[in-house]
């Protein structure tokens, strides 16, 4: 796989020969690549080629059958709880409870993520995720993009260095979707790294490697 | 990390407050056992005060049982759980709260209740004294326990079954020993053995059980 210009003379993020299996399928085997800061890194593939598989590994939810995922040079699972305060993640559910308002969804996140409980800044970052007004209304009532919105805001209320995004973009209208642009722009400029699988082509700006798992992962 | 805790106890019981009605399920259960049986067994004053023990618990592990079912259900489903998983906090520690935050609102009034289902049998101040400390003890007992087999199962579609085969057992020695203490109360017989014997079961899963949970989650979300 070809690398671009790194910024950081370390990888932040490096996989090395990583394998999965689900069932009897073998998803992929021999995956590897590095990711520096300011880099984000797109995965592609068909259906069932397990790009979600991948993210959840990288997110350290699920193991590898093989290989090892390293952050900094050291093993994820040896450093789970420093690495957890690194990621965020954005799977294909996203975490929110239904019966409770944007604001208490966000603040439970802050807890768990021992971030100081801010006030201006949780409202300030549901009123950039188009949130405003909504801010006290259990998210039972939203439409999916609006939920999906909440989730984002999750990211900018408490920032973590790596992003990994399971299909980001579904649900989102157009105004969504460049406000997601906007955001994994903004993050990449402050060195952020981001992991995402979409099959909308969007163009972000930045420092993107593709990684392609029906043709790059198997052998 | 006690913020962390404190902020998922809270949310766990505004999420319980908002669903009162499924928070009253286990408690109607709990109370429909116990009131059944001298409608069904006799009205008999003196047969009732001697199964009284055995029915009040049996009809508290089955509420507990069936109570706990839910623990991770919608954490599961929603990715709540998800997220708690990749929280940098000790994952033990989050289940303590969550674990904590069910007995508050499932076990507690089980315990509120139990002395009136004690009057309704017949049975002795003593006894239903003794039915208070062994349920004081015994419902957190169930609800560490339980949890293990919930989050083991969290994942599987028809897990309910398997729940109660595999936590089924492990209820069992609460069982004999709360209820022994209970016919000893009534006897006016010393309790303490079985008081201690459950106190340290409950010490033991205090501090093991958590981990355990952790472990089961860990497993169920891969």
């Amino acid at each position: 796989m070809p690398l671009t210009k790194p910024i950081s003379p370390m990888p932040l993020l490096s996989v090395i020969d990583l394998e999965c299996i689900r069932g009897d399928n073998l998803l992929f085997s021999g995956l590897d690549f590095k990711l520096y800061e300011g880099q984000l890194m797109q995965v592609e593939g068909a259906n069932g080629s397990g790009k979600t598989s991948l993210l959840r590994i990288l997110a350290g939810l699920s193991l590898a059958s093989e290989g090892q995922v390293l952050w900094d040079g050291k093993d994820i699972h040896k450093q789970r709880s420093f690495y957890f305060s690194k990621v965020a993640y954005l799977g294909h559910t996203l975490g929110i409870k239904s019966d409770l308002s944007p604001l208490e969804n966000l603040k439970i996140t802050l807890a768990l993520a021992s971030f100081p409980f801010d006030e201006t800044a949780v409202y300030r970052a549901l009123e950039q995720t188009g949130l405003s007004g909504k801010e006290d209304v259990p998210a039972r009532s939203l439409s999916a993009g609006q939920k999906q919105r909440v989730a984002l805001a999750r990211l900018l209320a408490c920032p973590t260095k790596l992003w990994i995004m399971d299909e980001p973009f579904t649900a989102l209208d157009a105004s969504g979707v460049s406000l997601v642009r906007d955001l994994l722009e903004t993050h990449l400029r402050r060195g952020g790294l981001v992991v995402l699988t979409s099959h909308q082509a969007v163009e972000v700006r930045g420092d993107v490697v593709r990684v392609n798992l029906s043709e790059d992962g198997l052998r | 990390m006690i913020q962390a805790f404190n902020a998922l106890m809270k949310r766990d019981l505004l999420l319980a407050f908002r669903h009162r009605g499924e928070l009253a399920n286990p408690l109607l259960f709990f109370l429909m056992i116990v009131t059944l049986f001298p409608l069904g067994v006799s009205p008999e004053v003196v047969l009732l005060r001697k199964i009284a023990p055995g029915v009040i618990w049996i009809a508290a592990l089955l509420a507990a049982l069936f109570s706990l079912e839910s623990l991770f259900r919608s954490d599961f489903e929603d990715g709540a759980l998800e997220q708690m998983l990749l929280s940098p906090q000790p994952l033990a520690v989050l289940v303590l709260a969550k674990v904590l935050a069910h007995w508050l609102v499932s076990g507690l009034p089980m315990l509120l209740m139990a002395p009136l289902l004690g009057l309704l049998l017949a049975m002795p101040d003593p006894a239903i004294a003794a039915l208070e400390l062994t349920l004081a003890i015994g419902t957190p007992l169930l609800s560490l326990i339980g949890a293990i087999g919930v989050a083991l199962t969290v994942g599987l579609r028809r897990g309910g079954v398997l729940l109660t085969l595999l936590i089924m057992p492990l209820y069992i020695p609460v069982l004999i020993f709360a209820t022994n203490a209970v016919t000893a109360a009534a006897a006016g017989m010393p309790i303490a053995g079985q008081i201690y014997f459950l106190a340290s079961l409950l010490v033991l899963a205090l501090t093991l059980a958590p981990l355990a949970i952790a472990a089961a989650l860990r497993i169920s979300v891969s």
